[in-house]
């Protein structure tokens, strides 16, 4: 396992505006998961990077705290702008559904009485529910034979959904543990 | 409670909460949904599934639900400030990480830094699906629907828009 330094980086700037319309237009495609959009738009429309950067790019934001298509927009603000095409890039990615969220949100205060609407919001209320679980049940399905993750897997649904440990006490103790386990068992 | 307390309360629990959501924000709802409902008393535990639900229908990322709540709160205000303290946080790390760690080919410590941590990640996701599918099945065609979502979801993953459609249709015409 070795790190190498990339000889290649790129040394061009990108315009702030390109940066914050190029999320801004992600953000507004982005119905049910935004990271599709996000690898289109970067590797193949704009050419910002190729496959490969972007998939380590990619790879290391899904281990930062934060959600993963915010801190791409971050990583690529920055590589290209700086850090005022970190915050375009971020800005760009955020304004847009903040409005249309408060938008919707204000609706359902002016409607949310009528009982129509409160039928329909019992409706998508239990389907984004099920959205969350059904997405949970595919990515663990992948892991189904996986005698390492099973039990970790397991020991956080008891501790945060049974037993409402502080999140904090979780990523203490067991992901800790996880690491420790994938980390003595890995493969030369 | 006076304005500028809740303003802080709420700057500060999101802060925690950003630097706390290793595997996204899905990862975290319930412990925002803990914070929101129980430690601060700003909602029922419905209003909460119901922002979350608004979210997810909206376009743009999921973090939106923060903003979502920080309105219901305290207004635009509260929004503003919401958002601004779920983003600062992880927009500080993943700045410090691009600028020094991008020119690094770390593909390798990457993946198997990724194994430890998705088993938890996947865990925390399946407890937020657990909490919100208990507390938005309250009747028996709600948790048809939820069961519904979730096997068209595992039979052909499709997408999120279509069942939420058909949920939204359904709850209109009182089926819901």
């Amino acid at each position: 396992m070795t790190i190498e330094v990339q000889e290649d980086r790129p040394v061009r700037t990108v315009a702030l505006s390109e940066l914050f319309l190029a999320f801004a237009g992600i953000s507004i495609m982005g119905f049910g998961g935004v990271l599709p959009w996000v690898r289109w738009m970067i590797v193949e429309r704009r050419r910002w990077m190729n496959e490969e950067e972007f998939i380590n790019a990619l790879s290391l934001c899904q281990l930062l705290p934060g959600g993963n298509v915010m801190n791409i927009s971050v990583y690529v603000g920055e590589r290209f702008g700086g850090l005022p095409g970190a915050v375009a890039a971020l800005a760009g990615l955020l304004l847009a559904p903040c409005l249309i969220v408060i938008g919707l949100g204000g609706l359902f205060q002016a409607y949310g009485h009528l009982p129509a609407v409160q039928g329909m919001f019992r409706g998508v209320s239990a389907t984004a529910a099920g959205l969350i679980l059904g997405m949970g049940l595919r990515m663990a399905w992948r892991y189904r034979r996986d005698v390492r993750a099973l039990p970790v897997l397991a020991a956080t649904i008891v501790a945060m959904a049974w037993f409402k440990l502080p999140l904090l006490v979780i990523l203490a103790t067991i992901l800790p543990v996880s690491l420790i386990i994938v980390w003595t068992t890995r493969q030369r | 409670m006076n304005e500028r307390s809740v303003l802080t309360d709420l700057a500060v629990q999101f802060a925690l909460l950003s630097l706390m959501s290793i595997g996204g924000i899905i990862a975290v709802v319930p412990e925002m949904h803990s914070a929101v409902v129980e430690t601060h008393n700003w909602m029922s535990s419905t209003d909460f599934v119901t922002l979350f639900a608004l979210a997810q229908a909206a376009p743009g990322p999921n973090v939106i639900v923060v903003t979502l709540i920080g309105w219901k709160v305290a207004g635009a205000l509260g929004a503003l400030v919401a958002t601004v303290a779920v983003s600062t946080p992880s927009f500080l790390i993943a700045y410090t990480a691009s600028r020094f760690w991008s020119h690094f080919n770390a593909l390798d410590w990457y993946r198997l830094f990724e194994r430890g941590i998705a088993p938890v990640t996947i865990g925390l996701i399946l407890s937020s699906g657990l909490l919100l599918t208990n507390v938005a099945t309250n009747s028996w065609s709600s948790l048809i629907v939820s069961a519904l979502t979730v096997a068209s979801l595992l039979r052909w993953a499709n997408s999120p828009l279509i069942a939420l459609g058909c949920a939204a249709l359904a709850g209109l015409a009182g089926f819901v």
